[in-house]
Order: structure tokens, then sequence, then C-alpha cells
């Protein structure tokens, strides 16, 4: 080999992160930590933004009082109601649309016309029909989640390989096999990714009706911190909602994992 | 049973795809189709398969399929057509749920195509799992469960790299010699049709029209005994097919 033989310039690698353990709950903590000893040194005033230690106390108190449970309990119930059925009737309009030419032609305008509508705004309509109660609430999230579902149903159903469709037929499947055995599962990523976002919209609506009116549930019980300007309740509402959200991701994860193992 | 297509034309649009096939298929033989990109060939297979209409001309069995048959007209795919979340047992199965056969009797017959494509130890792999050429096995397997009168393949070669797609090719005729199946094999390689084709049809450029046919009376156990006469066959397979090609490439220019 001569001098002038030197090795080549590594030019690969970059653009792939890893995940890397650890690091979140760190980051986590820190922020954690800066916040308490913000407020303990008195640099933040404890009316704009509680201590975490404080908030976690709020918490307690509604443990210690069981108004926690009262408050939860009346959220998830409003949330699993709206949102299933919303999904339910979403996944069979959106099967309808998907597999159907007239019920293409009739559904997918007036879904077009009615999605952009921010739910929230019919909510006062929903009291006027249904009264203060429950059912309003109830009929918001299942019109929000509705909407979503539909278009990513009809979605998924459109963007099944037709290969695969062609298949089934030129081994002679009957049409209800072809939609249980091809469709359906082929349509299931996108599905699951509409439950996502379904999920999400119904977390938004659920807090936004629950401020509007009604005693109990997450929504009412940060309504009513604000109103009384006590800001370590209302950081522990906030703080019950993160953890919602991240529950329902998990869940929806968890059965993304399993459904879609095949991927 | 044989298949018999007659003056078959078809247009999609303005696009004038086909023109006047006439084509029989032999029972117990291979017909290979071979023409350029573009003249028609899959569309041809549809219509044999019964997946779409022609506009004109018609495709008729004669006689019935082998008792014991429950797909007739049984299509293998390009791109293999497995369903991604079901293994290699339950792509076979799928297509065998429908007849109401029984679960032991539905087992027995995936069992007994598993193993005569020699997949007996993958019959729970899923698709991502599998190379190129198992998955066309599967695809085989599953074709085979079926007990089809006729096999209409659409250049199952052709997405394998060069040594899978001979293994392959000597798998489909071992498979051949042993149960003499009736097929129509459409393929843009010629060594595969001087291999495998009791009969090859070149088609012409679009409009796809029968330009010649060239019967093989090698028998195909003893091809590869002869191999200046399947290259002779082959170099006029050539020719003609270049011909058509040029003559493609020259009305593209006139344009
Ligand atoms: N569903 C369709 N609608 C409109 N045009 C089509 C349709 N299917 C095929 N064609 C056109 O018909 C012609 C023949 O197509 P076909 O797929 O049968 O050709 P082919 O001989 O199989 O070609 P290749 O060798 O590339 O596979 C092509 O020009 C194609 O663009
Ligand atoms: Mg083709």
């Amino acid at each position: 080999m001569s001098d002038d033989a030197k090795p080549v310039p590594y030019r690969g690698g970059g653009f792939a992160p890893r995940p890397v353990g650890l690091v979140g709950p760190i980051v986590f903590a820190l922020v954690l930590g800066l916040w308490e000893a913000g407020s303990r040194l008195g640099w933040i005033s404890p009316i704009i933004l509680p201590a975490p230690s404080q908030a976690l106390g709020a918490l307690a108190d509604l443990v210690e009082t069981g108004r926690l449970w009262l408050h939860v309990s009346a959220s998830l119930q409003r949330l699993v109601q709206g949102w299933v059925f919303g999904a339910l009737l979403g996944v069979l309009v959106g099967f309808a649309a998907g597999l159907f030419s007239l019920a293409r032609a009739g559904i997918v305008p007036v879904v077009a016309a009615l999605f952009p509508i921010p739910k929230i705004a019919l909510l006062p309509l929903f009291i006027i029909w249904f009264g203060i109660g429950e059912e309003s609430k109830v009929a918001t999230i299942l019109f929000g989640t509705f909407f979503p579902t539909v278009i990513s149903v009809y979605g998924g159903v459109d963007n099944v390989d037709r290969n695969l469709i062609r298949m089934g037929q030129s081994f002679g499947l009957g049409w209800f096999s072809i939609v249980r055995k091809i469709v359906l599962p082929g349509a299931m990523p996108a599905i699951l990714s509409g439950f996502r976002i379904s999920a999400s919209i119904a977390i938004i609506l659920l807090v936004a009706a629950e401020m509007i009116g009604a005693e109990y549930g997450i929504g009412a019980y940060i309504l009513l911190a604000g109103n009384l300007m006590a800001t370590d309740q209302l950081v522990a509402g906030v703080a019950m909602l993160s953890i919602l959200g991240l529950t329902v991701s998990w869940v929806l994860g968890r059965i993304e994992k399993a459904v879609l193992r095949w991927r | 049973m044989d298949l018999h297509i007659s003056d078959i034309s078809h247009s999609y649009g303005a696009t004038e795809v086909l023109r006047g096939i006439d084509l029989h298929i032999t029972a117990g033989q291979i017909v290979c189709l071979i023409g350029p990109s573009g003249c028609g060939k899959s569309t041809l297979l549809r219509f044999v398969g019964g997946l779409e209409r022609p506009r004109s001309g018609r495709v008729v069995q004669i006689g019935e399929p082998p008792a014991g048959c429950l797909n007739p007209l049984t299509y293998i795919f390009q791109d293999f057509a497995l369903l991604p979340w079901r293994t290699a047992a339950g792509n076979i199965s799928l297509v065998l749920e429908d007849h109401g056969l029984g679960r032991a009797a539905v087992r027995e017959i995936v069992d007994d195509v598993l193993a005569r494509t020699k997949l007996t130890d993958f019959r729970d792999a899923l698709p991502r799992q599998l190379s190129g050429g198992m998955k066309q096995r599967v695809a085989i397997a599953r074709a085979l469960a079926v007990r089809p009168a006729c096999l209409l393949m659409d250049e199952p070669l052709s997405a394998l790299d060069s040594q899978t797609r001979d293994l392959l090719l000597d798998d489909l005729l071992d498979l051949w010699l042993r149960e003499r199946f009736t097929a129509c094999y459409v393929t843009h390689n010629l060594e595969e049709a001087v291999r495998i084709g009791h009969r090859v049809v070149v088609l012409s450029r679009r409009p796809g029209q029968i330009r010649e046919v060239v019967d093989l009376d090698i028998p195909l156990e003893d091809r590869l005994d002869h191999p200046e006469a399947l290259e002779t066959r082959r170099r006029h397979l050539w020719e003609l097919m270049r011909e058509e090609a040029l003559a493609a490439d020259k009305e593209l220019a006139d344009v």
C-alpha cells in the first residue's frame, strides 16, 4: 500500500433516532423539580401556578373525600358511551359507503357537509332536544366521533388492495366472506388510526360539554376550580385529563398491537 | 376439460386492446402466452378466468371439470396475492372455507398441498416472514388446494430473482409431470416458454392479435436433453417478439 492511502470518510449514520431509555422520566422529573423549586423559592407566584406538591395535595383531597371517583366516573361514562356508539355507527356507515355505490353517493356529501362543523356548536341544540342531562353530552361526543370514523373507515375500505379482492373472487369466495376475511382486516389499520383521532376528539368534546353544564365530571371540576381561582385544583384536573388521554392511547396501542400483529 | 376462446375483442375506452383472439387450450397441456408489454395478455387471462367480460367474443369450457374440483379456473398471480394477516396454512384454508368441507377435511387438504410444495415447515409463517419464492410456493399450494381444472398463471415467476425462478420452474415442471394439469401461462421470458410450454402463442403489439402459434413437440421431461432444439425455437420466438417491439417503438416515434 502506498503512503497516500487513507480510509474512506464515513458519511452514513444519523436520521435514525433510537429509543433511549430513562431519558423521558429524567426530563419529566427535572421539569417537575425545577417547578417545585421555583414555587418554594418564591419565583413563581402561587396565584399564577401552584407548586406540583400543592396540586398533588388537591388530588389527595379529592381521593379522601371520594369526589375523585364521582368526577372520573361521570366523565368516563359519557366518554365511553358517546365514543362506543359513535364509533360503532361510524364503522357501519363507513363500510356501507366503502362497499355500495348508492350508499356512497348518499353518505359522502352529507358527511363532507357536517364534518367541518365544530360539534360543540351543536350542544345547545342537543340541550334543547335532549335536555341538560347526560343525553345531550353523550350525543355531542357521539356526533363528534361518528364523522371522523366514517371518513377513516371508508378511506380504509377504498385502500384495501384490489388484487386481494380479485384473488378472493377468482377463488369463488362469497361476497360476505370477501368482506369479512379480506376487506375488514385490510381496512383495519386505517380503522384503528381513525379510532385514535376520534378518541382525542371525544376527550376534547367531553371537557367542553362538561364545562357548559354539568355537576360532576373532570371538565366541571376544572371550570369550578377556575371560578374559585383554586389553581391547585385546576392543575390537578388538567393532570387527570393528561392521564385519561394517556390511558386511552395506551389501550388503543395495545389493541393495535394485538390486531395488527401481522404487520 | 378444454377451454375454447372464440373471437375475443376488447377495448378500454378508445384504446383497442385485443382483436379477434381465437385459441384452444387442450386438457393436460400448458399454453404459453407471450407478447410485447401492454399487448393485453393479462387482460385476456382475466377474460379466461371470468374476472372481466370482453366487449365481444366468449370463452367456453368444453366438458366437465374433473370430479372433486372446487374451483375449475384458478389463478396464480405475479404478486402472489397472499393475505398478509394469514399464515401460509391460513391463506390456503381461506379458499377452502366456503365449500363446507368441515374442519378435518380442510386441514387434511392444507397438510397435503403444503407437503407437495415442500412447505410443511412453514405452515405457521406469515407472508412477511417468507422470501419471494416461498410466497409463490404458498400461492401455488393454495391453487392446488382447490383441485383446479385449469391454472391461469400471469407471469408467476417475474417477481423472483433468477435462481429462485429456475428452481420454481423445475418445481412446476415436476408438478406437471405428476399431475398433468392444464394451464395458460403468461410470460415475458422466452426460456420459460420453451421449457414449460406445449404450445407458445405469440401476440402482436397492441391491439393484441395472434401473430403465430408455435407447437413444441418435445415432451416436457426431455426438454433439457435437447438444448439446441430449444435454442432454435427460442431464437425464432425472439425474432417474432423483436419485430413487434421494434414496430411498437416506431409507432411511438411516429406519433
Ligand atoms: N382496467 C383497465 N382500464 C383501462 N385500461 C386498461 C385496463 N387494464 C388494462 N388496460 C390497458 O390495456 C392494455 C393491455 O393491458 P394488459 O395489462 O393486459 O397488458 P399485458 O400484455 O399484460 O402487459 P404486461 O406485459 O406489461 O403485463 C394496456 O395498455 C393497459 O394500459
Ligand atoms: Mg400483464
